[in-house]
């Protein structure tokens, strides 16, 4: 710990750490219950997932290897930045690889490798209310909360079935979680969701601007919300990745050249990059570096 | 004795003051199933406190409300926990407020806000949710083909006739209105009161309804009740009272309508 003398350990102050931590414990043992905290300001904005920075920074020690992922991609400039500011105030190791690492902090996806029993996965959330888009009463969403009281969710579901014939919502799909808190996964993409039910690892959500951290202990059940006429349908990709020809994982379309040719690849930079040292290629397979 | 000779809800010197203001005073009443009480005076005059009173939206200062659950057992008001009230709200009771956007969603489709009541007590198909949504906007006559519209595309009195399905979706045994026919043209009135009158009837239910207007009271209540400064100054069946008042205050009240 003596990288860098100037900050604390992973920034924040020890009693801050505490605090956090106090709500993680709240958090775990009632599982996709909100629980407030008293949220700090970090040296970077809101929207560069503030709350999943500070989760991070209470559960980290000196020995963990920390992942960071933007949608699925360690190298976007928010994943980027946010590995940089833990490497410099808490010197720690860092990867991009799903299984090497023991704290994996995302904006969106989970990792299409499965979880295991030793890694935390901490989630920056910008919205953390589920109810909030028909209810802005903090007041009263709480209540509803407590009471159990979520006809809203379904009508939320009603009216995109209404409108466009099916659920049109992708991401931020509202879940249930053990039997009894609807969760908002904000903003996963729907495709994830299954991925929170039974997971092996320790799931941790911070919402910075809102005060609040949630959490999915391991071998949760969580539910997709949905009807019975109208199941819950994970997102299909029809075409398999143009690099490494995986299917069944979540697929980015991306912009190859000038022309505009368009070519879908995993979301999951890691998980693409694995499979193609591993010698698997798509139809795109001669541009693996 | 069977349950059903015992009022589905009373009230014994219901009393509620605003710091040294009162709201009412010694208020009884009993109210039984399938029977239609209106709740006369003017405005200050004590009708709406003691409506919030009644529908456990306020506690009373003193004195107390009872009401007999759908298991036959009569409970106090104040002693349901808010997880039973809330239940109550949601399933055996039912409130039409004056301006319709205080019980509607206007985010939200008409279908969705009937169908909400079905949601929250656990309906989980959306056929059959949209089929009954469906048949409940024709029992108000709103055409079924505006079933996606938003309430805000529709005129007030067809509003009022959404926020009324939307509360006897569920088939309450007993509902609250709160001047349902308060800032509507008189032709949408009449109609909407005839409206109530059939569904009231048709439904069996019990309601009280607040009003400050006596063709409202009239047309749709058995019994009533005229209020002033807080207290009850007259109880009667409706017809006979609205004939034959005894109070001075009343005789006022019904001598300007019929000069109206
Ligand atoms: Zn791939």
């Amino acid at each position: 710990m003596t990288a860098q003398p100037a900050y604390n350990f992973a920034y924040l102050d020890e009693q801050t750490k505490r605090m956090i931590r106090r709500a993680i414990l709240k958090a775990i043992a009632i599982p996709g219950y909100q629980v407030p905290f008293a949220s700090r300001e970090m040296p970077m904005p809101y929207g560069w997932g503030t709350g999943g920075i500070q989760v991070t920074a209470a559960v980290l020690g000196p020995d963990d290897v920390l992942k960071v992922i933007d949608q699925g991609a360690d190298d976007t400039t928010n994943a980027v930045s946010i590995r940089a500011f833990f490497v410099k105030t808490a010197n720690v190791a860092t990867t991009t690889r799903t299984t090497q690492a023991t704290i994996i902090q995302t904006r969106h996806r989970i990792p299409e490798t499965p979880l295991t029993a030793s890694q935390i996965l901490v989630y920056q959330v910008p919205i953390p209310e589920p109810l909030r888009f028909l209810e802005p009463r903090e007041t009263e969403t709480r209540r509803m909360h407590a009471l159990a009281d979520y006809g809203l969710m379904h009508v939320k579901l009603y009216e995109d079935i209404s409108r466009h014939g099916h659920v049109a919502t992708t991401y931020a799909y509202p879940v249930k979680v053990d039997g009894r808190y609807v969760t908002d996964p904000s903003p996963t993409p729907k495709f994830d969701n299954p991925k929170m039910s039974d997971c092996a690892a320790l799931q941790l959500f911070g919402a910075g601007r809102e005060k609040r951290i949630y959490a999915i202990p391991p071998h949760t059940k969580v539910v997709s919300l949905d009807f019975e006429d109208h199941p819950f349908e994970r997102t299909r990709f029809d075409a398999p990745c143009g690099l490494c020809g995986a299917t069944g994982i979540y697929l980015d379309e991306v912009v190859m050249d000038d022309a505009g040719t368009r070519l879908h690849v995993c979301s999951d930079t890691d998980h693409c990059m694995t499979r193609r040292e591993a010698g698997f290629t798509g139809s795109e397979g001669a541009v693996a570096p | 004795m069977t349950p059903i000779h015992q009022p589905l809800l009373s009230a014994r010197t219901l009393t509620h003051l605003y710091g040294h203001r009162v709201g009412c005073i010694d208020v009884d009443l009993d109210l039984y199933e399938g029977e239609v009480l209106a709740v006369v005076g003017e405005s200050g005059s004590g009708k709406s406190t003691q409506l919030s009173l009644l529908s456990a939206q306020m506690e009373p200062t003193s004195g107390a409300v009872a009401y007999r659950m759908t298991d036959g057992v009569t409970r106090d008001l104040v002693a349901l926990s808010q997880a039973e009230r809330r239940f109550l709200m949601r399933t055996d009771w039912g409130f039409v407020h004056q301006d319709a956007r205080d019980g509607l969603h206007m985010g939200v489709s008409a279908g969705g806000n009937v169908g909400e009541r079905l949601m929250a007590v656990g309906w989980r198909h959306y056929g059959d949710i949209r089929a009954k949504a469906s048949d409940w906007l024709g029992r108000v006559e709103i055409d079924e083909s505006r079933i996606d519209d938003f309430p805000t595309q529709f005129s007030g009195g067809m509003r009022q006739r959404l926020q009324i399905a939307k509360t006897l979706v569920t088939q309450p045994r007993l509902v609250f209105m709160d001047e349902p026919t308060g800032g509507l043209d008189v032709s949408v009135q009449a109609r909407l009161l005839d409206l109530l009158r059939g569904l009231v009837t048709d439904l069996g239910l019990a309601a009280v309804v607040v009003t400050h207007d006596l063709a409202v009271a009239r047309l749709l209540s058995s019994r009533m009740m005229v209020m002033r400064g807080g207290r009850v100054i007259e109880h009667g069946l409706t017809d006979q009272l609205l004939d034959d008042p005894r109070e001075p205050y009343t005789q006022l009240l019904v001598s300007s309508i019929l000069q109206a």
